[in-house]
């Protein structure tokens, strides 16, 4: 077994249970990765803590499989660097990384049962026997799957296959694990099964896992951190509640869920300031440097559950944003209730509420919402980052 | 309904009939008695059978037979699987150009391949310091090789069928779970295409197993093959050894494919049964 020596592939200590055995830090510094006219991935800068379960979410085309797939070592960077525990990998092929890799097909081997397709890393890495099988079934009831071991793939669900995949990039106890849209084949009640199941195996094993996905509610349900990426650059690095409620730019908070958004000039009044636009005057949270910068120019965010409707008839409460707009429909969705309203001047609102209304569509409300349960983001953020 | 119930069967028949019955022919005149090949057949003996596996006018013939057909049959096949590797899984400038080279033996008439070989074969064929062939004529080498080239397409056809249905990430899978592009090729890849290899082979095998042309032009007193010998003495005599001898060749070809066939249909069967 001198190849696997040479490859660096030992495990230090094989019979030491998959629970519990944490993970390596990831470190990505200024990576791009260029082919011809179009830059994938454009200066990316990112340090994954040990353990951690960081998402990179972003729109198909925005970078983010390229990305996982450099980490993986199937394609080089065209500048930066790679460092795993702090050391360069950037140069090493992806069969001596260590890296563990799940793909949205699952991409298992069809000719080897799901027990020969786990066994396949430690084959590789020398492991034999007795040993072997242990690891093996240790993977495969770590995933439920006991039992499952003697089946061909062909012979197995979608999610049982994904979970043999899961496993077998699990067993031979990976530095980082990378999951590429694992659960995007998957239907809606078996994503969200596995959802809970992977945030367990996280929660037990305590490994690095560097998650691909364009499903926002996915990205905020299971990680520490999210990556949201644009046009290759990393355009917000966050916890997912930093990420919905105090998100940097327009294209964040739009992409995290859904908003609505006025724009208007900023203007001070008595200390503080007051976006004014369109048909509004608005209170506005404290105003960050960069946006006084931008010539004024701002949109404030604010998030549908922000957003009270009151009732023509009801008295006005202090120190509110008020507008004043007409109902077009609400929808009853069992936990919440979803209101449609349009502002005088045109624009379309949407407010999460609570309980039913009396008023009815047709009927004037007023749209109301503290001062600080917005965000105020730059305008003209997309012209600015193109120029840059 | 008169044309379903009886003309299609009829004019299905009739076509069937005109396929198979030169060959049909041949087989009962193999079996004959007499001295000549007659039709009908005079009576009945296996002489002939016994004729072609003593005498040496044939015994010699058959191993050169066997020996080309293999030896062309597994340097087309080795030839074959690594371009069809090639031109599915790499990315280069003139893909297309160099499939068409590998599947030109299909078509360019075997008159000119065979004249081409036959000149390259005896004289060699020189650029400065580069040469090859000389003193090919008449040898085991000079047939395979020949053979080969005329054999190269089918290997190459059947594994890029088989390599187009298996899954590219499983190569990154490999790597990704520490495969070495080795490791990954012998536990992974060539299991997955293997039925292509082995069909792609056997029709090789038979290309050269009945091919007379090239062997006319290569082939010396001393070493020919099969086939030739019976174009040979169908011309100067009408022992009735050649039908016999055709025979045989025609036994392993039905085997060889119907093996092909059994292997192709089991595996369509595994794989449709489990999709359910």
């Amino acid at each position: 077994m001198n190849n696997v020596q040479e490859a660096g592939l030992v495990i230090t200590e094989p019979s030491t249970p998959l629970i519990k055995r944490g993970g390596s830090s990831l470190k990505v510094t200024s990576v791009t990765k260029q082919y011809d006219a179009f830059r994938a991935v454009d200066d990316c800068n990112l340090t994954i803590q040990s353990g951690e379960f960081l998402t990179l979410l972003g729109p198909s085309g925005s970078g983010k499989t390229t990305l996982l797939r450099m980490i993986a070592g199937f394609s080089a960077p065209s500048s930066g660097r790679l460092e795993l525990d702090g050391v360069d990998i950037t140069a090493i092929p992806p069969y001596r990384r260590d890296i563990g890799l799940v793909f949205q097909n699952y991409a298992l081997f069809p000719h080897m049962s799901a027990a020969e397709n786990i066994a396949f890393p430690l084959k590789m890495r020398g492991i034999k026997g007795h040993q072997r099988r242990e690891m093996v079934d240790e993977a495969l009831s770590l995933v439920k799957l006991e039992g499952f071991g003697h089946r061909k793939p062909r012979q197995m669900s979608g999610g049982q296959q994904q979970r043999v995949a899961l496993a077998r990039a699990l067993v031979f106890r990976p530095r980082i694990l990378l999951m590429d849209e694992p659960l995007g084949a998957l239907d809606k009640r078996l994503r969200e099964g596995l959802q809970v199941e992977l945030r367990r195996l996280h929660r037990e094993l305590g490994i690095t896992i560097i998650f691909v996905t364009h499903d926002q509610e996915e990205a905020l349900a299971l990680s520490d951190r999210i990556a949201i990426l644009r046009a290759g650059r990393i355009e917000q690095l966050g916890t997912g509640s930093e990420l919905y409620e105090s998100p940097a730019s327009l294209f964040v908070a739009d992409f995290m869920g859904e908003s609505n958004v006025f724009e208007g000039r900023l203007e001070r009044q008595d200390g503080s300031f007051l976006l004014v636009g369109d048909g509004f005057t608005l209170h506005v949270p404290s105003v960050a440097e960069d946006i006084n910068s931008s010539g004024g120019q701002a949109s404030l965010v604010v998030r549908p559950e922000r957003l009270t409707l009151r009732e023509a008839s009801q008295p006005k409460t202090a120190d509110l944003n008020t507008v004043r707009a007409t109902l077009v429909d609400s929808l009853y969705l069992g936990s919440s209730v979803r209101h449609e309203v349009r502002m005088d001047d045109g624009r379309l609102l949407t407010v999460r509420g609570v309980g039913a209304v009396s008023a009815r569509p047709g009927d004037q409300v007023y749209v109301e919402w503290p001062r600080d349960g917005a965000v105020l983001v730059p305008t003209k953020v997309d012209a600015e980052a193109a120029k840059s | 309904m008169i044309l379903r119930r009886l003309v299609v069967p009829a004019f299905i028949g009739g076509m069937v009939l005109f396929l198979v019955a030169p060959i049909l022919v041949v087989i009962p005149m193999s079996f004959t008695a007499g001295n000549a090949m007659d039709w009908p057949p005079q009576g009945f003996s296996l002489r002939w059978y016994s004729t072609i596996f003593t005498d040496p006018e044939w015994t010699s013939r058959i191993p050169v037979s066997v020996q080309v057909g293999v030896g062309s049959a597994f340097s087309a096949t080795m030839l074959g699987t690594l371009a069809a590797l090639g031109t599915t899984r790499g990315r280069f400038r003139g893909k297309g150009l160099v499939t068409a080279l590998f599947l030109a033996p299909l078509v360019v008439p075997v008159v000119a391949l065979g004249l081409g070989v036959y000149f390259t074969w005896a004289l060699g064929w020189h650029i400065g310091p580069i040469g090859f062939g000389g003193g090919l004529l008449g040898s085991v080498p000079g047939l395979i090789l020949a053979h080969t080239v005329l054999g190269l397409p089918y290997p190459y056809v059947t594994v890029m069928t088989s390599l187009r249905g298996v899954d590219p990430n499983l190569d990154l899978a490999a790597a990704s779970l520490g495969a070495p592009p080795w490791r990954t090729f012998f536990s992974v890849t060539l299991p997955l295409i293997s039925p292509g290899i082995i069909s792609g082979a056997v029709f090789a095998f038979l290309v050269s197993w009945d091919e007379v042309v090239i062997a006319t032009f290569l082939s010396s007193p001393r070493t020919s093959t099969v086939p030739v010998e019976v174009y040979a003495q169908v011309r100067d005599s009408i022992s009735p050894a050649a039908a016999a001898i055709s025979c045989v060749l025609l036994l392993v070809s039905v085997v060889l494919i119907a093996a092909v066939g059994l292997l192709s249909k089991k595996r369509g069967q595994s794989s449709t049964s489990s999709k359910k």
